[in-house]
């Protein structure tokens, strides 16, 4: 029914198929969808959320989704800025993956901040003293850079290509796309970091509380480094289950390879840098508020918050898949690579559960008490939107247009007998196994 | 947002702020407006299909 809307030379499921799979995915948004919609007729009483925990799980989806989202800023610089071709066969998924995150992380603040018809105030009547609002300028610039870079990949559906100036704009837009990504990047580097300088300036927080470098505290480093760090990982996670749910290879292993090599250099940077962090604060920031480091892990009901947080987060999801990720033999082995990539990108969620939730559950005064929160099925089903709305834009994504240059050579498929012998007598058929034509975001 | 909005000070912190927001913009705004013009134009002059 929709095969002329299909790329050419590449293979889907059946139409009934892919409408009962948009189908179930889609009851699952809806189910988002009438949440946001209690939160946005009832307001925010709908949460669990109180006055210990004005920031909760809206938020934290909101600084995970934006830290995994950075695989496509940290791939762009490295493709269109440092010149790693190779990456050309990954970046444009990176993108929609990006793509993805931004517009989810700002369909959670469109709900979060309560009164959506106000959000407009932030730049009209912007506080130059906050990082929130430099953080909101960022974001919002970002998802239109990311837009822009989605654009010539939509362009290229084989449909719209037939116009001549879809098919121009196309390809105009990939001419001047570095442009883009050199802006793109500049954005990331400040509101990944403006999002972890939040907790490090909260000096009434010690938990949180970081020194740094003029108004930065180190926290604002530390974030950015881990988006990079983490962003590509979720790529390649992406990647390789999107893989496994078509059973079909759809890049080459050279350039997951090169993205997880980056990744681990970077997850290993940033594991120093955050290790040096945690053992300066332990050692005399914390006690120089008059906390020490069992202060913010012991006593806490039923050990939510126990120290096991920390080793988790540095130990398990940060060192290990770093020292597999940078060895060669890590890299190649396939259940080592997913296994380091899925440890990473929790180690993010981690760290962004840790700075956020944590940050608001240690009691800082001598009355007070652990703050206890548990989030409520309205929060619940609206942080699992962003989930179904991924999955429906990455299968409409895979189905129409052409995010894998490498899935034709990878994946070839058998012309019936009698077109290929229609089609032998002419000189102009490519041979088989001939490099494919990359789309415009590639080449 | 705009120097002519009542709460603008030109102080460093607005300058770098906004600065920094119309950069972002300009170049969005203006990179966007070369591809159109220019594909509206190849369009007109009739140019061949690119390989990518």
């Amino acid at each position: 029914m929709d095969s002329a809307l299909i790329p050419e030379g590449v293979k889907r499921c059946p139409t009934w198929q892919f409408i009962i799979w948009i189908g179930v995915v889609g009851a699952v948004m809806m189910w988002g969808v009438f949440a946001i919609l209690l939160v946005y007729i009832k307001g925010l009483n709908q949460t669990n959320m109180n006055n210990a925990y004005g920031f909760a799980l809206w938020i934290w989806a909101d600084l995970t989704v934006i830290a995994l989202g950075g695989g496509a800023f940290f791939t762009g610089f490295l493709r269109y800025i440092i010149g790693k071709d190779e990456l050309k066969h990954i970046i444009n998924y990176a993108v929609l993956i990006g793509f993805i995150c931004y517009s989810s992380a700002l369909l959670i603040l469109g709900f979060d901040v309560g009164q959506p018809l106000r959000a407009w105030f932030i730049f009209w009547h912007a506080n130059v003293h906050s990082m929130l609002t430099e953080v909101a300028f960022c974001l919002t610039c970002y998802f239109g850079v990311l837009c822009i870079e989605y654009l010539p990949l939509a362009l290229e559906n084989r449909q719209i290509d037939k116009v001549p100036f879809f098919h121009h704009l196309s390809h105009n837009m990939h001419e001047i796309m570095a442009v883009f990504a050199a802006t793109g990047a500049f954005l990331s580097f400040f509101h990944q970091g403006s999002l972890g300088g939040v907790p490090g300036v909260m000096f009434g927080r010690p938990f949180g509380f970081r020194e740094g470098v003029l108004i930065w505290p180190w926290t604002f480093f530390l974030f950015t480094w881990s988006a990079a760090a983490g962003g590509p990982c979720f790529t390649i996670l992406i990647t390789k289950i999107t893989e496994k749910a078509v059973r079909k290879k759809l890049v080459k292993d050279n350039v997951i390879e090169l993205l997880a090599k980056i990744s681990g250099w970077m997850l290993v940077g940033y594991m120093v840098a955050k290790i040096i962090d945690t053992w300066y604060w332990a050692a005399f920031t914390a006690p120089s508020k008059g906390f020490t480091l069992m202060d913010f892990y012991a006593n806490n009901p039923g050990s939510v918050y126990g120290i096991w947080i920390l080793i988790a987060e540095i130990g398990v999801c940060g060192v290990l898949p770093a020292l597999i990720l940078i060895t060669d033999k890590g890299r190649k082995n396939r259940i080592a690579l997913f296994l380091a990539v899925l440890l990473a990108v929790l180690g993010v969620c981690l760290n962004r559960w840790v700075m956020v939730l944590q940050v608001l559950a240690v009691p800082v005064l001598t009355f007070e008490n652990w703050a206890q929160y548990l989030p409520s099925w309205q929060e619940i089903a609206t942080t699992i939107l962003p989930v179904a709305y991924g999955i429906i834009m990455i299968s409409l994504s895979y189905r129409y247009l052409p995010v894998f240059p490498q899935e034709r050579e990878l994946n070839p498929i058998e012309a019936p007998v009698s077109q290929t012998q229609e089609q032998l007598p002419e000189p102009e058929t490519p041979p088989a196994g001939a490099e494919p034509e990359p789309s415009p975001s590639g080449s | 947002m705009f120097p002519f909005s009542f709460e603008w000070i030109w102080d460093m912190g607005h300058m770098v702020f906004h600065g920094g927001l119309w950069y972002a913009l300009s170049i969005m705004g203006l990179g966007l407006t070369y591809c159109i013009i220019k594909a509206a134009v190849d369009t007109a002059k009739g140019k061949g299909g690119y390989h990518h």
